[in-house]
């Protein structure tokens, strides 16, 4: 139906109208422009925040899997959850014993104290007590200095590794390994500095100090206990792991086969699906009032393609005269109309991409623009052209063209 | 009916509903065009020769009565199979040109080729071919604005030739040029029909009318009288 003879012909219309009607054209343009820019900002600002969740849920790491009393999402009962048994120190070394699957395991007793250096005093700071199979299990490593050994637990040796933040703010430019801090004025030797990690959810990562959990054993939680965490070497094992676990955990704790577990077996994906869940809804709901900009451009591009119709009556009566079909004479239109769409949709897509800089470098989000940003731009441009365009096209192709031609 | 008949009119009736009124535009119109011939539809208006031009031409159909036009009928199709036809068989000639405003000379001769999908190339070549037969190679890239009313109707004719269509059907098409340039005019239209073109040539002027072979008078939407004119070319029939 379309030859390739008459997109020359199609485009041609188009321009004639653009070349007539600088002014109009321009306008038009600006009301789809200005549409698209506003959905390819929003979009933007979206994809920079999925992508920064994404990563930081990536650091918890799809191998590991966290043994506690609760449920990262909880959905069910909460007085049921509340009245399960706190994880505890013995759980962990039964599960150490005869859990197979996992390569690594490390408790964590966390806990927020008072550290001290000389003179200087950093309140709430977490504390983490565990092993030293935490740099595994964990994802983290030290920047400086090293991690405490198995015999260092297993001795309860009052040796620290602190976060980033602490040290800068205990130290400044100080060198702290080997020096003495007190931790709820118990003193520990500073043996190694975390990596730096920022924040995550507006909560400081680097605000922490890591001890071996043999020496912080009372700081456990009586509501909630420990968590332990579990890493597989192959993601394949993980199904089995948590098989695993289960079998242990519900042995442990001499539950009968009709009762449920009464401990939760946490993993990243769960944060994920929960991230999807709660953020997906309300972003559809923000980009659909940034469409609504768009459809207001549409309307624009539908109300000037109805004068440009009216306008060129004439025209359309010399064209089916001469054996323009229905079709063709839409094809005029619609071209026109996407022609415009595109033109507002590239620029609007630009200045989308442009503007959403600004909140991205203000939050520190990573760069989220990708094809589907262009893709989803150009879509909804072509698409608010056809829309648009239709009625005017269909309302030419139908003109009689005896009518057309007497038209003045 | 012979078989080089061209345009078949038979018992051909239009009528147009204008609100609650009835017009009856034509009433039973039979009209035989042989091919090669010349023919001039004459009236008063009013008497039906816009509505028999605009059937002929393929841009309306008959309410009643059948058209047959180069063997097949028309009166029934629709739209978009009778754009096809008027791209095919029929080059308009109107009194007001009818010329894309903003499109050159050559890019207006063009225009029935473009929907017939014919390749630029090809398609240049032919407009410039049709446009050098009305004389008008040297002003090829020329827009209607920049053209005398004569020239006008030069690109509308090479227009009309262009697809090499069955019949060129001209509705006045010297009724907005002085008796001069008209005159030029109706020498191309002798030309184009001493080259073997089929003429239909709508006009209320006798003198205009008489460069045909044939004058069929219109009156109140009947044919009132055909006038053969002795010119011994072709074959007139009733």
């Amino acid at each position: 139906m379309m030859r390739l003879a008459l997109v020359g012909e199609y485009l041609t219309f188009a321009w004639e109208t653009f070349k007539a009607n600088k002014i109009r054209v321009f306008l038009t343009t600006l009301s789809v422009l200005i549409g698209v820019a506003a959905i390819i900002f929003i979009f933007s600002i979206i994809q920079s925040i999925n992508k920064y969740v994404t990563t930081e849920f990536a650091d918890i790491g799809s191998t590991t899997v966290y043994v506690s009393k609760f449920p990262w999402v909880i959905t069910g009962n909460y007085w049921e959850l509340r009245n399960r048994p706190p994880v505890t120190i013995r759980e962990y070394h039964a599960l150490e014993r005869s859990v197979e699957y996992a390569r690594w395991i490390s408790p964590s007793i966390e806990s927020t104290k008072p550290v001290k250096y000389r003179n200087k005093t950093l309140e709430d700071v977490f504390i983490i007590g565990t092993n030293e199979q935490y740099p595994e299990t964990n994802n983290v490593g030290t920047e400086t200095g090293r991690w405490f050994t198995h015999s260092e637990v297993k001795s309860a040796r009052h040796v620290c590794i602190i976060g980033y933040k602490v040290k800068e703010e205990l130290f400044g430019a100080q060198n702290p390994l080997g020096k003495r801090i007190k931790i709820d004025e118990i003193p520990y030797k500073v043996i190694g500095v975390l990596e730096k990690k920022g924040d995550f959810f507006g909560f400081n990562l680097d605000s922490r100090v890591i001890v071996p959990y043999t020496t912080v054993k009372g700081y456990a939680s009586r509501r909630r206990g420990i968590t332990i965490a579990l890493k597989v070497a192959n993601i394949a094992d993980l199904d089995n792991l948590k098989s695993e676990i289960r079998g242990v955990l519900r042995k442990v704790r001499k539950l009968s086969p009709r009762e449920p577990d009464n401990f939760a077996i946490n993993q990243q994906d769960m944060l994920t699906d929960f991230y999807k869940k709660i953020t997906g809804t309300s972003f559809m709901v923000i980009l659909f009032i940034a469409a609504i900009s768009l459809v207001v451009g549409g309307i624009g591009v539908m109300n000037i393609m109805l004068v440009s119709v009216t306008e060129r009556t004439r025209e359309i009566g010399i064209r089916k005269a001469v054996g323009a079909t229905r079709g063709q004479i839409m094809a005029h239109f619609l071209t026109e109309s996407v022609v415009i769409c595109l033109i507002g949709g590239v620029i609007g897509l630009i200045l989308g991409i442009a503007s959403a800089q600004i909140p991205i470098r203000l939050m520190g989000l990573p760069q989220g623009i990708n094809l589907l940003t262009a893709l989803v731009g150009f879509s909804f441009a072509v698409l608010v052209g056809i829309v648009s365009g239709w009625y005017p096209a269909y309302k030419a192709s139908r003109l009689n063209p005896i009518e057309a031609l007497r038209y003045e | 009916m012979k078989n080089n008949t061209l345009i078949h009119l038979e018992d051909v009736h239009k009528i147009y509903q204008l609100g609650s009124v009835q017009v009856h535009a034509l009433r039973g119109v039979d009209l035989a065009v042989q091919q090669g011939e010349y023919v001039s539809i004459m009236g008063p208006s009013g008497s039906g020769k816009s509505t028999l031009m605009n059937i002929i031409g393929c841009l309306d159909v008959p309410t009643r009565g059948r058209y047959t036009l180069n063997g097949t009928d028309v009166s029934t199709m629709d739209d978009d199979d009778l754009a096809r036809i008027r791209n095919k068989e029929i080059g308009f000639v109107f009194q007001t040109f009818n010329l894309l405003p903003r499109a050159t000379a050559l890019h207006n001769v063009e225009l029935p080729l473009i929907y017939a999908g014919v390749s630029s190339a090809k398609r240049k070549e032919l407009a410039r071919e049709a446009l050098a037969k009305v004389g008008l190679a040297d002003r090829m890239m020329h827009r209607p604005n920049e053209l005398s009313g004569g020239q006008r109707q030069r690109v509308a004719i090479a227009r009309a030739l262009v697809n090499n269509p069955s019949i060129i059907l001209a509705d006045e098409p010297t009724g907005n040029l002085d008796t001069k340039t008209g005159a030029e005019i109706m020498e191309i239209f002798d030309t184009l029909h001493a080259q073997g073109n089929t003429i239909v040539l709508v006009t209320h002027e006798e003198f205009i009318a008489r460069h045909a072979q044939r004058i069929v008078h219109l009156l109140d939407g009947k044919i009132e009288r055909v006038e053969t004119l002795d010119k011994s070319v072709g074959e007139p029939s009733p």
